[in-house]
């Protein structure tokens, strides 16, 4: 059984969003870069709950960047799994990201694939969908709760006010969300085993971008709050109603 | 070439999600000079002539019972079938949790660009650029969609449904369906408590409300906007609430649509936990509480006096 966890680097939820050259593109001054969280707290963990219970399981990271992505890949590592791969471009539309992973996949012969539900960056939502059409499997997605029995996942995955519970054979990709794991923090041991553990660097297959960020805009700053009097209340509900359209 | 709407469905009954959908994907069909038609997979009690209402020209139905539920694969392929036989050049459907399963199969299949999320019509002047959120909701970004066939999923709460008059002609959609690799096995439907991550309303009390005995009026207002409830470090720390209610900084992180903070004075602390929220409402007798700097409304106010009018307001407008 082998198992491939999808990894990407995001900016700390903590980062200042600025972005420069007329907007165009992100500013990384200053920026701590993290895993996103969802590749790491629920689908790299479930990944490694599974490998515990099933110690014979293989279990490959991939991302897909340039050199500057290794620091992420092996804090990854150091959590758990046997090697990584590096796809090595810089590529950031998410249909040619989800390309190259599909192309590692299809050699590899993974049983299951595990993404996190999104990035915390771009919030696609769409790697995990496009990966699982290139390798025409199916594709459960915004999964909380995942068992495995023999080659059948039992897979939780949210619905509109609730859940539904899905059964599917092998192999498929499943977008992970909260609620599969409880997040690790990586161990001494964890993080000295992971500086040996082999990160093989493969180059990109070719592929054309479906779609271009032409520039970037940050909100307008809050225009300052609008006061309603104590004793006219409906009027902040029909603020809300018409104006906000929150409620 | 037209507009191509999916139309999701779960029970028999359409999303209220999709009809936002309508709406946008009509009007993007004026805006490009082609019609707009709607598609929906599976079988549903509702009157499918009816939505005509939103302005679509026709229905295409594949009414087979194997796409009463979700199966990614199967939507995508019949999805893609459809596109092609009907010849849409732009495919629409909501950013709701059906549609982050089936946009980027129905993308790839396609190898139609995409853009997730979208909350703006297209600017269509000078190519086909989508606006988007990204960086969970602290920027946007402006995508172009560089293919023939476009794909564009809605963010939902995004767009204000449209409704005139009209009919559709409702036709059958002949396409194969495999079985499905997907076995539901059960469907749960959360009761009762709203879940503080996911509550697009969360109403927040903090040490302005006394002491945990005034937490009915709270309850009632969430209650009556399917709200979850929350509130600040100090009422937690005091056992007014429990701590997974708390948050900020240090508590839980939370983005829904609206913020009603009340009694809350919005220490730095507490405003990292809430300011990605889209709109914040504190109602505070301090004028000079901090958090009314951090809001888009704001009553200065005795608590007691008017929230238990603020809920009889909403109440009112529910009705009608």
């Amino acid at each position: 059984m082998k198992i491939l966890v999808c990894i990407s680097k995001t900016p700390d939820t903590t980062s200042k969003i600025a972005f420069k050259n007329g907007n165009t593109q992100f500013d990384e001054a200053g920026v701590q870069w993290i895993l996103n969280p969802y590749d790491e707290w629920y689908a790299l963990v479930k990944a490694l709950e599974l490998k515990e219970k099933d110690p014979s399981i293989v279990l490959h990271l991939i991302t897909v960047g340039t050199a500057d992505c290794d620091p992420v890949i092996r804090k990854a590592l150091a959590l758990g799994g046997d090697e990584a791969i590096r796809v090595n471009t810089d590529s950031t539309d998410s249909y040619s990201i989800a390309v190259q992973i599909a192309a590692v996949a299809k050699e590899g012969g993974y049983d299951l694939i595990l993404t996190g539900k999104e990035t915390i960056d771009y919030n696609g939502a769409s790697v995990p969908g496009f990966i699982s059409e290139l390798l025409d499997i199916p594709y459960v997605s915004l999964a909380i709760k995942f068992e495995l029995n023999g080659s059948v996942a039992t897979i939780d995955r949210e619905i509109e006010g609730g859940e539904e519970v899905n059964e599917v054979a092998l192999p498929v990709v499943v977008g992970c969300q909260k609620g599969m794991a409880e997040q690790r923090i990586p161990n001494m041991r964890g993080i000295m085993a992971a500086r040996t553990k082999p990160l093989k660097v493969v180059a990109p297959i070719a592929v054309d971008a479906l779609t271009s960020v032409v520039n970037f805009e940050l909100p307008l700053a809050k225009a300052g709050v609008k006061l309603v009097a104590a004793d006219n209340v409906a009027e902040l509900v029909r603020l809300l109603h018409e104006e906000a359209k929150a409620i | 070439m037209c507009v191509l709407i999916f139309v999701d469905q779960t029970e028999g009954h359409i999303k209220k999600s999709s009809y936002e959908v309508l709406t946008y994907g009509v009007k993007l069909a004026a805006q490009i000079g082609t019609t707009a038609e709607a598609l929906l997979l599976g079988t549903v009690n509702d009157d499918l002539a009816a939505l005509g209402k939103y302005g679509v020209s026709k229905v295409h139905q594949a009414a087979n019972e194997t796409l009463n539920h979700l199966d990614a694969q199967l939507y995508a392929k019949v999805i893609a079938e459809a596109v092609q036989s009907i010849g849409a050049t732009v495919v629409v459907l909501s950013h709701n949790q059906t549609g982050k399963a089936i946009a980027a199969r129905i993308s790839a299949r396609l190898k139609a660009g995409l853009v997730t999320g979208a909350i703006a019509l297209p600017d269509t002047s000078n190519g086909f650029v989508v606006k988007r959120t990204v960086f969970s909701g602290k920027a946007f970004a402006n995508v172009n969609i560089v293919t023939p066939i476009k794909v564009i999923s809605l963010n939902p709460n995004s767009f204000h449904v449209a409704v005139g008059e009209g009919s559709a002609t409702v036709e059958s959609l002949n396409v194969t369906v495999d079985p499905s690799k997907i076995k539901v096995t059960a469907v749960n439907k959360v009761s009762g408590e709203v879940p503080l991550t996911e509550a697009d309303i969360v109403v927040s009390g903090g040490r302005g409300l006394k002491g945990p005995e005034n937490w009915g009026m709270i309850e009632d207002l969430a209650h009556e906007l399917h709200a979850a409830t929350a509130c600040s470090r100090p009422v937690a720390d005091s056992d007014w609430r429990p701590h997974h209610e708390h948050v900020g900084q240090t508590g839980v992180q939370i983005a829904p649509n609206l913020y009603i903070a009340i009694g809350i004075s919005g220490a730095i602390q507490h405003l990292a936990g809430v300011n990605r929220s889209k709109v914040i409402v504190v109602i505070n007798k301090d004028p000079e509480a901090p958090f009314f700097k951090a809001a888009d409304y704001g009553i200065v106010g005795d608590a007691f006096e008017v929230v238990p009018q603020l809920t009889a307001e909403i109440k009112k407008m529910h009705n009608n």
